[in-house]
């Protein structure tokens, strides 16, 4: 795999984030404050820690990542088109009839998705299926990651699945929740209070890492800890701002669930731009 | 076709359907290793106890949680095993449809759903354990292959074949003991209905425990001077649908029994079937749009008209609208 200098990660990362505003003004529904929130979280799994062939989907050999709080889908067609699954000008069919990019999730339209998500809190049960299953098969250095969202973890699912993974001490398995603190309700300590939430996943039998899930470096530093902690499966809790880049988005659940008008749209394309040459100032 | 049936008229076995799922997979967890089996606390009375005491490593628990078993089985099914996961049917696919819908039919992966204790015969445990709507649940999502053996030996067969099957399959189950009327010869293929009595005046087509009814209705309808054909359709979906409409089209009216809702259930799949391309007259045998409730198996089975008897009954009620 490529090295890239955290410089041109956050370049990447950057560039993913122009592409998340172009394609959801084009598409005209979805959802912009979570995939916007994610990027470092994505760039860091795409271009550092997955052990992956964006020429062979079906790899079979390759780390799975399973994307649990499917609405967040944008993010993840923009960085598989940057690392070279898809054509960057497939992104403008998002949400269309016909296309590959389905409004959320779906692997039978697209293999790179792995999975099928969209209803939220059963994707780190089907992380730990396959968890399961690369242990019997003595693939132990096929690692599964599965993104989660933090309202997405009001379901009971999901701690159905988080005793299963710790009882069978799942550490090939590694867990992010996007700590973004929004959901279509309102803020999350609002709709349905989640705190003390490390508190809660260590009870449940975790190893849990804290971060700041908008600095590249942090999510994959964790991400490489998490490759040494073999005695518990590890939950990465990334706090993010939703919206991030784009300043009338960031920490506003009013951007869960709409996208932006062309107005918007060029405002956010504007301040993302000009990001880009900051970002590089900052490294020199 | 030779169809080997028991000669039940001089005595039959009788076993719970259930012990067929637990021989067929334990066979099949030997021949194939990528046979795996998740449970949900029901080992022993679903009957994959003597897989996970065979194999141990291929054997995992999840305690009391039906919406982690489908999930997990998904993703089993994902890193290519091919997972049994099994409970009461009330729960399984009762409390965990759209995990079902979603990570496994809309996902296409062969996740064998095994739900037992269905129907009313589970008796004294009442309402809330007797699964009436499963077959419903089932036959309405896409991909999925709905499976209703008639008798134990005829459940291992079909464990069997579901290991060789591409797509998401539910086994349906009952718990009573109940007459053993095949044999290891009679044939078995998914998507197959069988005609295990030829007929002229009318068809009776049934499913599960249901299908020995409609044997033994028979011979009581021989003395009314009724010539019935029988149709065991152990495939609710895909249907046998050229088997069924050829029946149809020779006797041209029709008895459809299980125990389940006939709203939705077989009996709703054989009304859609003939309105749309060989209409007969029909009577539905099932539950009829209620609940059940407690009581002894065979008191149930009698009070929702789910015996040879009714058969009857419903044959007569049917052939005078055939006219």
């Amino acid at each position: 795999m490529i090295q890239h200098s955290f410089e041109r990660l956050e370049i990447i990362a950057n560039d993913i984030r122009i592409d998340i505003i172009k394609m959801l003004e084009h598409a005209g529904s979805g959802h912009s404050a979570g995939p916007l929130g994610e990027v470092e979280i994505y760039v860091a799994l795409y271009f550092a820690i997955l052990n992956h062939d964006p020429t062979r989907p079906d790899w079979p050999e390759r780390d799975i990542m399973i994307q649990s709080n499917g609405h967040c889908v944008p993010v993840r067609y923009v960085t598989l088109a940057h690392a070279g699954y898809i054509d960057r000008k497939e992104l403008m069919t998002l949400r269309q009839f016909g296309s590959r990019l389905q409004g959320h999730p779906e692997r039978l339209k697209l293999l790179a998705l792995e999975s099928t998500s969209g209803p939220l809190g059963s994707g780190l049960s089907q992380a730990a299926g396959l968890a399961l299953a690369f242990r019997l098969d003595n693939q132990l250095k096929r690692r599964i990651y599965c993104v989660m969202g933090d309202g997405e973890i009001d379901e009971g699912n999901v701690w159905e699945a988080a005793m299963f993974v710790a009882k069978n001490k799942l550490s090939n398995l590694v867990a992010i929740i996007d700590r973004n603190n929004i959901q279509i309700d309102g803020f999350t300590e609002n709709v349905m209070p989640l705190e003390d939430l490390r508190a809660k996943w260590e009870a449940f039998g975790w190893h849990v890492i804290e971060i700041d899930g908008n600095n590249i470096e942090a999510v994959i530093d964790a991400l490489e800890m998490a490759k040494a902690i073999t005695e518990k499966p590890v939950m990465i809790i990334a706090y993010t701002i939703p919206g991030k880049g784009v300043d009338f988005m960031e920490d506003n659940f009013k951007w869960h669930g709409v996208t932006p008008d062309h107005k918007q749209a060029k405002l956010a394309l504007n301040e993302l731009r000009t990001l880009r040459g900051k970002i590089t100032s900052e490294h020199l | 076709m030779d169809l080997q049936l028991v000669d039940f008229r001089k005595g039959y076995l009788t076993e719970p359907i259930r012990k067929g799922f637990g021989r067929g997979l334990l066979a099949v967890g030997k021949i194939n290793e990528q046979v795996v089996a998740c449970c949900a606390d029901l080992t022993e009375s679903t009957q994959m106890s003597l897989f996970a005491e065979a194999y141990p490593e291929r054997f995992f628990e999840l305690g009391v949680a039906e919406q982690n078993l489908v999930t997990v089985g998904s993703g089993l099914a994902a890193g290519g095993k091919i997972p049994y996961v099994s409970s009461y049917a009330a729960f399984n696919p009762g409390r965990n449809y759209e995990q079902i819908r979603t990570t496994i039919c809309i996902n296409d992966r062969p996740v064998k759903i095994v739900g037992s204790h269905a129907g009313v015969s589970v008796g004294p445990d009442g309402a809330t354990h007797q699964m009436l709507e499963d077959i419903i649940l089932m036959r309405g999502l896409p991909n999925m292959v709905v499976l209703s053996p008639g008798d134990s030996i005829e459940a291992e067969k079909c464990t069997i074949a579901m290991a060789s099957n591409p797509r998401p399959n539910y086994l349906r189950l009952a718990r009573e003991a109940s007459a053993i009327f095949t044999t290891k010869d009679t044939p078995f293929e998914i998507g197959k209905a069988y005609v295990y009595e030829s007929g002229q005046d009318l068809t009776v087509i049934a499913t599960g425990a249901m299908t020995f009814q409609a044997l033994l209705s028979i011979d009581l309808l021989y003395k009314d001077g009724i010539d019935v054909e029988v149709i065991h359709v152990p495939t609710i979906k895909p249907l046998d649908t050229t088997t069924i409409l050829d029946s149809l089209k020779k006797t041209k009216a029709c008895v459809v029994i299980e125990e389940g809702q006939v709203n939705g259930g077989l009996g709703g799949a054989i009304a859609e079937l003939s309105s749309e391309f060989f209409p007969v007259p029909i009577v539905r045998l099932g539950i009829q749009d209620r609940f059940g409730e407690s009581g002894k198996p065979d008191e149930l089975l009698k009070y929702f008209g789910l015996d040879a008897n009714h058969i009857r009954l419903a044959a007569h009620d049917v052939l005078i609208k055939k006219g």
